[in-house]
């Protein structure tokens, strides 16, 4: 019976993973951040992807009130703060929100305003979408960590 | 004796991105480096012992502990490029021009391709240019480059004070649970060593590795930023 519940997480965790890699969501440069955690760095994928979080949300809040006022033309600031996106994307396997952030950077290279407006929306849109399936993986290995507590050995 | 999960290596990690330098601070750990992160050049540099103060252009920056003049042995420098008022390149520069730290090997990473600022960054002496994201494997390749500064270092020592080595052995410093393939090194020490070690020095080399050589400088650090 105690085991039941271990092996029910784990089969979705695996599903949701194997769904997020199927749609480019999520890239094998996952898996390398998973590898890097351990007994020594237990929380490791937990602790830099909210990091990431927290640094994306800060960059997307500054190209919004770039973009939103109308006098704006720092079009090299855009450009680097989504270098400053495009890396962290990349270093945690984020391939989708990588891909739009660079069409984006493309705009705005080109200090196409519009382009730059509709990048800056469809990035907010997949990166809010990465960040949801974030937050279902953190739940689910959360369950699964508390079933498996469960099980004492005799 | 040695345990097989003590750091060899004390690396300096430099990049203003917290993200970034939580990331190859976990990388270096992985690979059995110690690890010091910092959030700037400016602050590199003071920890090397080739700055005093404060940075220039940070009215908040405060400075940390007491400049550490070369008690820290630092065996690798790795510098994100893109960084304000400091570059790694720049960086790079001021390693590569003073005589304390010249002989530390630096890597640069960058998260762009621009073949032009790579080649001008090998140009000045940097060791290797990592493209992110950094990966376990581009590390393990810079443990040769380590190597090389940490036998010089102790060469150093041993031709300072050699009274204290007993059998003559010149700095052949391999240790048997090493993650670097042991062999290679071993045969690059013992073929460096062939130009300047007698016979005899050989074979005590190949006889006795472990037991005579001296412990790293460094343990205790903890991680700075």
């Amino acid at each position: 019976m105690l085991g039941f519940g271990v092996d029910r997480l784990q089969a979705d965790i695996n599903r949701l993973l194997t769904s997020l890699f199927h749609q480019g969501v999520l890239d094998e440069q996952f898996l390398q951040l998973q590898q890097l955690q351990d007994e020594t760095s237990p929380t490791f994928v937990y602790d830099v992807i909210n990091i990431y979080f927290d640094e994306s949300e800060k960059l997307l809040r500054s190209l919004r009130l770039l973009l939103m006022d109308r006098e704006f033309s720092d079009y090299k600031k855009i450009g680097l703060h989504l270098n400053q996106l495009v890396g962290s994307s990349s270093s945690i396997g984020a391939r989708r929100v990588r891909n739009v952030c660079v069409a984006f950077r493309s705009a705005s290279e080109l200090n196409n305003r519009p382009g730059c407006l509709r990048g800056l929306e469809i990035v907010e849109h997949e990166y809010h979408y990465l960040k949801n399936m974030m937050h279902e993986l953190f739940q689910l290995e959360q369950q699964r960590l508390l079933a498996a507590g469960v099980r004492y050995p005799m | 004796m040695v345990m097989a999960a003590e750091p060899q290596f004390h690396v300096l990690a430099v990049d203003d991105s917290l993200f970034d330098r939580k990331l190859i601070e976990r990388l270096l750990q992985k690979a059995s480096c110690q690890v010091t992160t910092v959030d700037s050049g400016y602050k590199a540099l003071e920890f090397l012992g080739l700055r005093e103060g404060v940075e220039i252009n940070d009215p908040d920056a405060v400075s940390t502990s007491p400049v550490i003049h070369q008690e820290v042995e630092v065996n690798l420098i790795i510098t994100d490029y893109c960084m304000p008022s400091m570059t790694g390149y720049d960086l790079l520069k001021e390693v590569k021009e003073s005589s304390a730290c010249k002989n530390i090997p630096v890597v640069i990473m960058s998260s762009e391709n621009v073949p032009a600022r790579i080649s001008r960054c090998l140009e000045e002496g940097a060791e290797e240019f990592f493209l992110k994201p950094v990966r376990l494997a581009d590390l393990n390749k810079l443990k040769p480059h380590m190597m090389k500064t940490k036998l010089k270092n102790q060469k150093l020592e041993e031709i300072e004070t050699p009274s204290k080595v007993e059998s003559g052995t010149v700095a052949a410093v391999v240790e048997p649970e090493s993650e670097v393939e042991p062999k290679q090194i071993y045969l690059q020490v013992v073929q460096q060593e062939e130009q300047t070690v007698s016979n005899n020095k050989r074979k005590s080399v190949e006889e006795g590795l472990s037991t005579h050589r001296s412990r790293p400088r460094f343990e205790g650090i903890t991680t700075a930023v």
